[in-house]
């Protein structure tokens, strides 16, 4: 098929979910020291409603992607290209696995997650103070991987613009038709 | 013979304890439970108190003559977090301290259906005496007869409450229970 560009549904898909992935990150970072409160309940809300966007955005994105598959590679090291497919994969099992760690552990501690403050979301497991406590870990801990593959994605991308001054970065900034959506009939 | 006596004993125990109407105690030792649903911002948090004790008088026969008292430690309200359980014990919200216990005292009982009927009491929570209908379902279960039922109240009906809470808690509080009376 020939696509060398992405589809404007998955550019637009990748744009969203980082800055909600980064926002997410952010907001644990920060609501985690604060001192019990209305703020920091709103935060913690807050914090899940993002959680569960990226979920449902990211499980959308693999859907699309599975219909209108990312173009190739450009031209890299097998090296580099190992490192690329690894870290995609990391980061789609990261954006689907790290929502659904906090969701558990917010059941666990007792309260389920009510999207939007509107629409409940069944609970995943009951109230168990000592499981609430394995999930919290679990989910730090994947928070620092989920930030060390984002900065490292980052670095890829900068590295192929920079460096090898390739179209790597730009072809994710690119939002236009790609070809072979066109000859493919998708309007 | 044994197994027949095996069987036999809990059925006995169970129809004595209907039919002879002295009062039933229930606690967590009796595998009743006890809990409050509050709702911050849309999401229900349902908490239990970890100690309570009462005395139940019930005749099946005559349930009209049922009778009730109910008495909940406060500071065994458990929201899951030491820290929040901590400030749910401050002056603003329980105040544990002051007021270490909530008593529901039935003063009168109407028979609903068979097995139904509706305590009417007082709760005292807090220094507030607030009146309250409560409906019950009575059955008999393996363990004693079982109470259960639910109602709402208001919380600020018994001070309890932060104003700068007020935009994400609000008023209304689920007790749920379901209580076993044992001897």
């Amino acid at each position: 098929m020939g696509a060398t560009h992405y589809t404007r549904t998955a550019v637009a898909l990748h744009w969203l979910i980082a800055g909600l992935i980064i926002a997410a990150l952010f907001m644990g970072w920060t609501m985690t020291g604060m001192a019990i409160s209305p703020q920091r309940l709103k935060a913690y809300n807050y914090h899940k409603w993002v959680g569960v966007t990226v979920l449902l955005l990211a499980i959308l994105r693999v859907a699309w992607r599975l219909k209108q598959p990312a173009p190739p590679l450009l031209p890299m090291p097998v090296l580099q290209r190992f490192a690329a497919h690894a870290g995609h994969l990391l980061l789609y099992l990261l954006m689907l696995v790290m929502p659904v760690t906090g969701w558990v552990y917010s059941n666990a501690a007792g309260y389920p997650v009510v999207y939007l403050g509107r629409f409940p979301l069944p609970n995943l497991v009951g109230r168990d103070h000592a499981l609430a406590l394995q999930w919290v870990r679990v989910h730090h801990v994947l928070a620092f991987v989920f930030a060390a593959v984002i900065i490292g994605h980052i670095l890829a991308a900068l590295y192929h613009h920079l460096v090898m001054r390739d179209g790597t970065l730009r072809r994710m900034l690119t939002w236009r038709r790609p070809d072979a959506a066109v000859a493919a009939g998708e309007n | 013979m044994r197994t027949g006596m095996k069987i036999m004993a809990p059925a006995l125990m169970l129809v004595s304890g209907i039919l002879m109407a002295a009062p039933l105690s229930v606690g967590p030792a009796t595998k009743s439970t006890l809990t409050a649903t509050f709702r911050q911002e849309g999401v229900p948090v349902e908490s239990p108190f970890t100690r309570f004790s009462g005395q139940i008088e019930y005749d099946a026969r005559n349930p009209a003559a049922a009778s009730a008292t109910i008495e909940v430690d406060m500071s065994s309200f458990d929201i899951g977090d030491p820290a929040y359980n901590d400030e749910v014990a401050r002056k603003s919200w329980f105040d544990s301290r002051t007021y270490p216990k909530a008593v529901f005292k039935s003063t009168s009982t109407r028979p609903l259906a068979a097995n139904r009927f509706e305590a009417t009491g007082q709760l005292t929570l807090k220094g507030h005496v607030v009146p309250l209908t409560v409906p019950v379902t009575a059955s008999a279960t393996a363990a004693g007869t079982a109470f259960d039922g639910s109602f709402q109240i208001s919380r600020k009906a018994f001070g309890i409450g932060d104003p700068t809470w007020e935009s994400v808690l609000e008023d209304k509080v689920t007790v749920k229970f379901h209580l076993v009376g044992g001897r």
